[in-house]
């Protein structure tokens, strides 16, 4: 540890028993931006899964948003330390999205218009524990934000619900996405403070 | 690469500089650098850095493919730098 | 740190001692690092705004709504406390005395502190250096009197031949103004920067909004990318 700042105790930082370990209170929404924000319109908007087999699942945004919608209220916990408790979003179900799907693999890597990835195990991606949303607090989730669609999996750090998502890669391996690959965990649970390698 | 480039959350390249004081013993943001999607070679200092990610990332101002992406995990650095075909440092 | 200097309302100057400097380049920053009793910490840059050739420098903070290390160093950390530092560093926003080129310097706002740096560096720079005689131009854009940073320093400095400073007021102005205040716009800078006939070294320092601006504006004006020089500045910082 370096020199200690007496009296500097960080933005809005207090010790919290209902948050992970690190982490403290945010009101706002940050926006952590690692690049230029994607612009996608509904009408060129689609989300994929394909699987080992090379079969693609495609949704537009016209059948995505035909599919049953699940209005869900999450804590979510952002690797640089902030948290925000109660996040409302509307979006559908990877559990519905996945009904047609077969596959015998463990693993996925979401991609994202951009060019984002991040890895996510299928297991945590069903069981009512993912979601793709495209509605934050009653409104369309703004592009800042990765609208229209981001994946949303709270109980990882907020890194792993990719904005701007554009499809799901079934892996039979683990493979690190985009922070994974430099030093991110590969799995990330906020309650183990699963932030590095 | 998707994506709308008017965005104006960007700061220049040479506030990488303290960071990567930490891997070369030279100003290496004064160095041309090749972007390797484009072919653009400038002055490492020109690329446009995200501020407030999950760490630095210096992207070319001319297609904004990143060039290099640096983590900052406490107890190590990662510095990645497949965006860039070359690095060019002039002597004297 | 070893000296304080209120600046603004919400701004002043730290002056640290950095054991080991053997002085620094006029526009260069240091990254400063903060570190909370419970190892939490946060990195933040700074231009260096002096032009001492020793071991100490000036740093000028602007206090920023919401910040988080800014209102530590406008409010807090006092004269005896130590502050972990690095840096100086950036070799490419700097003015080299080597260069007898015309220099422009732009200034938005907080913007105006690694260009004083440049008029400081100038000011003492060896007569027998090229630069020492390179005639320099500062447009230097403030919301409004209040907000001027180094104002009589300034003055002082534009009564050389070789110096020509020029303030513009976007929210208020001074009584006795000659220009009502209002922003920046093409016209004005243009009229106000070297010829880019001349072929000035040009400087622009301030918020990404501003200098993107600037910078375009220039360019359109006929000055050459290669001659203009930008140090954007964020609200937020970077990441450690």
């Amino acid at each position: 540890m370096g020199i200690v700042s007496p009296g500097f105790f960080g933005r809005g930082r207090r010790d919290d028993p209902a948050l992970p370990p690190g982490q403290h209170l945010t009101e706002g929404f940050p926006v952590l931006s690692a690049g230029p924000t994607p612009r996608i319109t509904p009408d060129e908007w689609e989300f994929t899964i394909t699987t080992e087999t090379g079969q693609v699942h495609r949704w537009s945004w016209a059948e995505f948003l035909a599919l049953p919608q699940d209005d869900v209220s999450q804590d979510i916990h952002c690797v640089t330390s902030w948290s925000k408790l109660g996040t409302s979003w509307r979006g559908v179900s990877l559990d519905t999205l996945f009904e047609s799907v077969e596959s015998d693999c463990e693993f996925t890597m979401a991609h994202s218009y951009g060019g984002y990835t991040t890895n996510v195990p299928l297991d945590d991606l069903l069981g009512g524990k993912a979601w793709i949303a495209h509605e934050f607090d009653g409104e369309p989730l703004e592009p800042e934000h990765g609208g229209p669609a981001r994946l949303l999996v709270p109980h990882l750090y907020f890194w792993k619900s990719a904005k701007w998502v554009r499809g799901l890669e079934l892996l039979r391996q683990d493979e690190p996405g985009f922070w994974e690959s430099n030093g991110y965990h590969m799995y990330g649970d906020p309650w183990r403070e699963e932030r590095y390698w | 690469m998707t994506g709308d480039v008017n965005d104006l959350d960007y700061l220049d390249g040479n506030a990488a500089a303290g960071p990567l004081s930490e891997f070369f013993s030279t100003d290496v943001v004064s160095a041309r650098c090749r972007c390797a999607s484009c072919g653009r070679t400038d002055a490492l200092a020109t690329a446009r850095l995200s501020p407030n990610s999950h760490g630095l990332l210096l992207r070319c101002p001319g297609c904004t493919e990143i060039l290099m992406r640096l983590v900052d995990t406490g107890d190590s650095v990662f510095l990645d730098l497949q965006g860039m075909s070359f690095v060019e440092l002039r002597r004297g | 740190m070893i000296g304080v200097t209120p600046e603004t309302r919400t701004a002043r100057t730290l002056r640290l001692r950095l054991p080991g400097l053997t002085g620094h380049r006029a526009g260069q920053h240091v990254d400063v690092r903060l570190t909370a009793p419970d190892g939490y910490t946060a990195v933040r840059s700074y231009s260096v705004a002096s032009a001492s050739p020793g071991d100490e420098l000036d740093l000028t903070v602007e206090e920023l709504a919401d910040g988080e290390v800014s209102p530590y160093l406008v409010h807090q950390v006092a004269v005896g406390d130590q502050l972990e530092v690095r840096g100086p560093v950036g070799g490419w926003f700097v003015w080299d005395p080597a260069d007898s080129s015309p220099v422009q310097l732009i200034a938005g706002g907080s913007g105006v502190v690694p260009l004083m740096a440049m008029l400081r560096a100038h000011a003492v720079a060896d007569p027998a250096s090229p630069g020492a005689a390179a005639p320099f131009r500062l447009l230097y854009s403030v919301r409004g009197p209040d907000a001027v940073y180094y104002g009589s320093e300034l003055d002082a400095l534009a009564r050389s031949p070789l110096v020509d400073v020029t303030v513009l007021y976007t929210r208020a102005a001074p009584a006795g103004n000659d220009r009502p205040p209002r922003r920046l716009d093409a016209a004005t800078l243009m009229q106000s920067v070297w010829p880019a006939a001349d072929n000035p070294a040009v400087f622009v320092c301030g918020a990404t909004a501003f200098v993107e601006t600037v910078a375009d504006w220039l360019v359109l004006g006929g000055h050459s990318p290669a001659r203009i020089k930008t140090e954007r500045y964020g609200d937020t910082g970077t990441r450690p």
